[in-house]
């Protein structure tokens, strides 16, 4: 009896315990877009795009799909006007860095985002955290890491270690929505053995 | 030190302290809290010590360095007992009167009193000090009682009695109803009822659960919680180790932030002497209970406040909040039941098992129970901690407690709840001081940092400097609060610098509901709070900065200049020898002209023109006047034909 039901955008969908809203969603076929989510890695809940609604008696308050755990008889809403009034906007805070993003753009026309918003800060990389959390928790390498904190953190390759291990891996390299991870690598690489 | 291994013991070797102890004994005690040891406090302990040595007093006078009674706008305070006579601001020359004078002769030494600025009246005593008068001090009273590295005193004064009752005759369940019947709410931030928090880790199958004290307080200009766990350390480990019992842990643990590290010392050392008591470690008071309870530095980040993030850098990693949507007093630290409540609360517990819940809740609001203590700083009188039952207004801890705003000026608008609080303006200072009041006044109670501001504060700016402390702070995992609130930052300054335009205060409402509504912890939801506030009760201050490149304040550096007023000038040169931009140029009997080219607008002229002539003038959103020149430049003195 572990099977749980729940209703996405007034469809009726199964899920099990333990599931989240978003892989409930994304078994039913219904899209949630997501930035920081990858399905080898635990929840990390920083791109907060794939923010939802949840409806319960008349009133409805917001949640990340990727982390709430899904209950019976939830009802979630995928898209409201304001869910994409929010969305939009954590698109154009993050275009100000990468405007030249695949990823970003194409969500920018779904949502109809202003990649010139804000004034350009290009410093590409979006802190989904994907290469970091994929080398700690897939590869157990931890050759890159976050360092500072705030709006002063960044993406950092530990050059001792990513001398040893990165050559021969590079699996986080297409895990990356703005190609910074790319640039990050090679200028290590170029300290370590110019 | 003696175990004791029941609370009849513990009694009797309460009255074994005491009987050593004679009352009548004269003890002078000089607060060694933070606050006053940067005034000298050390130095006078230290100048008592040497004088009592030398006048051979030393078998009949104590001395002791002791918690933080508040005042700090005065200190160093010393206390005289046993006439409990309060002298303020002691240097280390006024000692040898003080021993000669009022430990020998029992005179008081007039010079040394509170003297009351609204009636010229002198205060002997603490409790007829105006400041004082007006609080109710439940949690804070006993620090000028106790040196705080010494156990003694706090058992000399019924410590650890909570803790006997507790575990000698009530069950853990019993303890937790008398802590949710007393409505005691977190004095950490939100205000959530802690026994209801107790309640869910109690009730939470796992057999391992952790109990910690938030001493992470971080906010701009808030201290209450260093000078509790200064000042008297044991308050806050017998109420852990009592909500340790209440809920079933066997480990507690102590975050304190690096930056306090007197707090540190004394509450490692009030540990240490706990256990070597037996009030802490294995079968306390022979209840069979067992807890340990062990200190945490942080790194001083303010995020570490938040509970997710305090217990990621327990566990030994960067403090960044956890995405979770189940409460950590059910999955926390280490995926275990854990309830975590800030050191104000905690001192507040041991009182409610010694007076009862039915005492605590006789304090206070319908839903806000017991004292508060607030850290009133900024445009104010009497600076310092003040502990007031809850439901007083804004305008008596302002006023009456706070002494109003010096200067002459105007009262503006008070700041509470920390960066993430917002400004309240002087139409709601009857305001009564609860959570659910400054909540629905657009600010919050949070830990009780209160700064208050006067007519000269710009409040666009008051909302940019907070925006801007938060967005240091951020830890930067989520968007909408690390590039939320940096593009509120940079539009905030904008308008400072009076680049504002059209549509920013639409664009700043959209970052805001962005980050209220999609943070992933407290800090970011919280964040447009300063910003949100402002702008509800100061929008002309926001408009007049973009629409007319004006600060009402006369404060934003880029929209002000400084002028000097031809008839008002006696060219007596004080401004043109103090401008440290070499901006003024003057003469004898030539009116002063500032050179706004050169002008840094640091305000020394401002300052420095004596109050009788006042011809320097700040001016905002109006051009500068072109400067005297030629003739009408030179001053006629009046009677003295030149």
């Amino acid at each position: 009896m572990s099977e749980i039901l729940l209703q996405i955008d007034g469809k009726e969908v199964r899920a099990e315990k333990g599931m989240t809203i978003l892989e409930a969603a994304k078994s039913a076929g219904i899209f949630i877009p997501t930035l920081c989510h990858h399905e080898k890695l635990e929840p990390f809940g920083a791109c907060r795009l794939c923010i939802v609604e949840l409806e319960s008696r008349g009133s409805s308050r917001l949640v990340v799909s990727c982390v709430y755990p899904v209950e019976n008889n939830l009802v979630v809403r995928t898209r409201s006007e304001k869910i994409d009034r929010i969305r939009k906007m954590i698109l154009e805070l993050l275009l100000a860095h990468a405007p030249d993003s695949f990823v970003l753009e194409e969500l920018a026309r779904e949502y109809g985002a202003d990649r010139n918003r804000f004034e350009k800060e290009a410093s590409f990389c979006i802190h989904c955290g994907l290469c970091v959390r994929y080398c700690a928790e897939v590869k157990k390498k931890n050759a890159i890491g976050f360092v500072d904190r705030g709006i002063r953190k960044e993406i950092s390759f530990i050059p001792e270690i990513a001398a040893k291990e990165c050559m021969a891996c590079k699996e986080c390299f297409p895990l990356c929505p703005t190609e910074a991870l790319q640039a990050a690598f090679v200028l290590t690489m170029g300290l370590v053995a110019p | 030190m003696t175990r004791l291994n029941s609370p009849e013991e513990l009694e009797g070797f309460r009255q074994e302290i005491l009987s050593r102890r004679d009352p009548d004994k004269p003890c002078i005690s000089i607060c060694a809290g933070s606050g006053c040891v940067a005034s000298g406090a050390l130095e006078v302990i230290a100048a008592f010590k040497a004088e009592i040595e030398k006048q051979g007093l030393a078998a009949t006078v104590d001395t002791k360095g002791t918690g933080c009674p508040g005042f700090c706008e005065r200190g160093p305070v010393v206390v005289i007992y046993p006439e409990e006579i309060c002298y303020l601001q002691v240097m280390p020359e006024d000692v040898p009167e003080i021993i000669s004078q009022t430990v020998k002769e029992k005179k008081v030494v007039d010079r040394l009193l509170y003297v009351d600025p609204a009636t010229g009246e002198k205060a002997v005593h603490e409790y007829d000090i105006s400041f004082y008068r007006n609080q109710e001090r439940n949690v804070i009273c006993n620090n000028i009682k106790i040196d705080s590295k010494n156990i003694d005193d706090y058992l000399a004064n019924g410590g650890y009695s909570a803790l006997g009752e507790a575990l000698g005759s009530m069950t853990p369940v019993e303890v937790l109803e008398e802590v949710k019947k007393a409505n005691l709410r977190g004095r950490g931030g939100a205000g959530f009822p802690a026994g209801v928090k107790w309640e869910g880790s109690r009730n939470a199958p796992d057999p391992v659960k952790y109990v910690i004290v938030n001493a992470d307080e971080g906010d701009p200009g808030a201290f209450m919680d260093r000078a509790v766990l200064e000042g008297n350390p044991h308050s806050v480990l017998e109420g852990l180790i009592i909500g340790g019992y209440a809920i079933g842990a066997q480990e507690g643990y102590i975050y304190v932030r690096h930056e306090y590290p007197l707090a540190v010392e004394n509450i490692t050392l009030a540990i240490q002497q706990a256990e070597a008591c037996g009030l802490l470690g294995e079968n306390i008071f022979g209840s069979g209970y067992n807890f340990r309870v062990f200190v945490n530095q942080g790194a001083g980040a303010f995020v570490c406040g938040e509970s997710t993030a305090l217990m990621t850098s327990i566990e030994g990693r960067a403090g960044e909040p956890r995405p979770k949507y189940v409460r950590s007093n059910v999955v926390g630290l280490w995926g275990h039941p854990t309830v975590l409540n800030n050191v104000e609360t905690w001192a507040n517990v041991p009182l409610i098992i010694n007076k009862g819940a039915d005492w605590f809740t006789s304090i206070g609001t319908e839903s806000s129970k017991g004292t508060k203590i607030f850290s009133l700083v900024g445009k104010i009188a009497n600076t310092g901690l003040v502990e007031v039952p809850m439901g007083i207004s804004l305008r008596d801890i302002v006023f009456k407690i706070g002494g109003g705003i010096p200067g002459g000026k105007k009262f503006k608008a008070v700041q509470t709840g920390g960066p993430s609080g917002g400004c309240i303006p002087e139409s709601l200072l009857d305001l009564p001081v609860g959570f659910d009041e400054l909540t629905a006044a657009g600010s919050m109670m949070g830990s009780g940092g209160m700064i208050v501001m006067d007519e000269d504060t710009c409040m666009v700016d008051t909302a940019r400097y907070f925006v801007k402390f938060l967005t240091d702070e951020s830890c930067g995992k989520c968007v909408p609060c690390r590039e939320g609130l940096r593009q509120m930052d940079n539009i905030l300054t904008r308008i400072t610098e009076g680049k504002g335009g059209e549509g920013d205060i639409e664009l700043l409402e959209a970052l805001a509901e962005t980050a209220q509504e999609a943070s992933l912890c407290a800090l970011g939801k919280s964040a447009p709070n300063p910003f949100l506030s402002t702008l509800q009760y100061f929008r002309d201050e926001y408009e007049a900065h973009i629409k007319e490149k004006r600060c009402p304040a006369l404060s934003c550096k880029e929209l002000i200049a400084y002028v000097i007023d031809p008839e008002q000038c006696r060219a007596c040169q004080l401004c043109v020898k103090k401008c440290p931009a070499g901006a003024i140029d003057g003469g004898k009997d030539l009116v002063s002209i500032i050179d706004q080219e050169k002008c840094t607008k640091c305000g020394t002229c401002f300052e420095v023109c004596p109050p009788r002539f006042n011809a320097v003038r700040k001016i905002s959103g109006e051009p500068v006047p072109p400067p005297v020149s030629g003739e009408a430049r030179k001053i006629v003195r009046g009677g003295k034909e030149s």
